[in-house]
């Protein structure tokens, strides 16, 4: 029983250690894509690791008017959560027979924490431009989370009301794809949108901009706490794609040739990302909700109804 | 050397001070963080919040009205950190020195604050970009 939970908690922390590597290598091409975009020659290979390392050496300060033990646990809290959601995921694309009923809805609901804890750390902060960095991102999650739910409604739908993430995996492998539909491309478009707001990037890093409110929610962190935040979102940079590629892009394997099917699904989803986000300006925390709960949730919904005709 | 030293040299935030400046040396800070030269390639980032930097690039002959404000954001600065003077005000004052305004130089306002305060200089009115590049990447080495 003890050897057994051992092994558990030693593949947990292995599961969720690939991921962060995985993440620190996707941030990596990230700015480096952006810097080629610009015409420029961009960061050197370990600029995530030297960021991350350097940050946990720092002083930590804490603003005079912050509510202390909040502000200090919140980032911990954001990053507890994200390494749950990575052990899960990596858990499902390991092994994807072993999942539990309803891990999909347990995965969608861990990947709020990290939302959650920068918008309670920017409200403990005590500072003003913090605050409104969290009412900010506090009205971009509630916009992309709505259609994002809907698209994954459609594809529990589409998989018959399988909630195992292993299942809806698996299905593909012998239904094709869920992208190959009228719906789920209107879902591949939707959730690809939703994960740029979700990940803080241009067009949606309307919470972090870092031009007009200094950093937002993370203004009043320093030292190790910062590279708490700095790696729960380096973490959900590899999720998302995986996530993206269990919902709709038919998983991820691991034997033979389709590793490297593998990576190819993951480097195009990458490099969409990195896309949008050099060829896009930062919009209005406004014009974000509109366009979430405009167009985006309209299709949506129309997928989702396309999905039940069939399509 | 440690881990966190070696991220510092290989990653220092800066923010740009400006303590009544002529903006001439801001100008050319300003030009260091274009695509031209390019800054990311040593890490070099610039950052919107003094908790996050790790380098505080100051230019000017400082003077009473921005000293105490100074002063703030220097202990709002998460240690350690370097301060880099940009230009002859910061080092020596120039023609300025006399001024019933100013009360700089650099390193004698920032002693005040911290006796072991780390502090670089790039002389020049204004210095160019490749002599700020050259300051910076030079100073982090000798760290």
């Amino acid at each position: 029983m003890v050897v057994t939970s051992i092994i558990h908690i030693v593949t947990f922390l292995v599961i969720v250690l690939g991921i962060l590597v995985l993440g620190l290598l996707t941030s990596w091409v990230d700015r480096k894509v952006t810097a080629r975009v610009q015409a420029r020659v961009g960061p050197p290979w370990f600029q995530p690791v030297a960021d991350i390392l350097k940050l946990l050496g720092k002083e930590t300060l804490v603003p005079e008017t912050s509510a202390r033990a909040v502000f200090l646990l919140a980032p911990l809290f954001g990053l507890a959560g994200v390494a749950l959601a990575a052990g899960l995921l990596g858990h499902v694309l390991l092994w994807p027979d072993v999942g539990f009923l309803g891990d999909v809805v347990v995965l969608v609901y861990l990947l709020i924490i990290p939302a959650l804890a920068v918008i309670i750390g920017a409200s403990a902060s005590g500072n003003p431009i913090a605050a409104v960095g969290a009412s900010r991102e506090m009205k971009l999650v509630l916009g992309y989370e709505l259609p994002s739910l809907i698209v994954i409604a459609t594809i529990i739908y589409k998989s018959g009301f399988d909630l195992r993430l292993g299942q809806i995996m698996n299905g593909q492998m012998t239904a094709g794809w869920n992208l190959w539909s009228i719906s789920g491309i209107i879902g591949f478009f939707v959730l690809l949108l939703s994960t740029q707001a979700k990940l803080g990037l241009v067009p949606f890093d309307v919470p972090e901009a870092e031009q007009e409110i200094m950093g937002g929610t993370i203004t009043e962190y320093s030292g190790p706490p910062l590279a708490m935040i700095k790696i729960s979102k380096i973490m959900l940079m590899a999720i998302m794609p995986l996530f993206m590629i269990v919902l709709l892009l038919g998983g991820v394997h691991f034997k033979g040739l389709s590793v490297i099917w593998s990576i190819l699904k993951y480097v195009v989803i990458i490099v969409l990302i990195v896309l949008i986000r050099n060829t896009n300006p930062r919009v209005r925390i406004d014009q974000a909700v509109k366009f979430f709960w405009g167009p985006m949730t309209v299709l949506a919904l129309a997928g989702l109804i396309l999905a039940i005709w069939g399509l | 050397m440690s881990l966190t030293r070696w991220g510092l040299k290989k990653s220092p935030w800066v923010y740009h001070v400006a303590l009544s400046p002529c903006n001439n040396c801001d100008i050319e800070i300003l030009d260091v963080l274009t695509p031209r030269f390019d800054v990311e390639r040593f890490g070099i980032k610039l950052v919107g919040s003094p908790r996050h930097a790790d380098a505080l690039l100051v230019s000017g002959s400082i003077n009473r009205h921005v000293l105490p404000r100074f002063k703030e954001l220097y202990k709002q600065t998460a240690k350690p950190c370097v301060v880099f003077g940009i230009g002859s005000c910061a080092l020596s004052m120039t023609m300025f020195r006399d001024g019933y305004s100013c009360v700089g130089p650099l390193d004698e306002v920032v002693r005040e604050i911290d006796p072991n305060a780390i502090i670089a200089y790039v002389p020049g009115c204004p210095p160019k970009p490749e002599a700020i590049i050259l300051g910076v990447v030079k100073a982090l080495q000798a760290l």
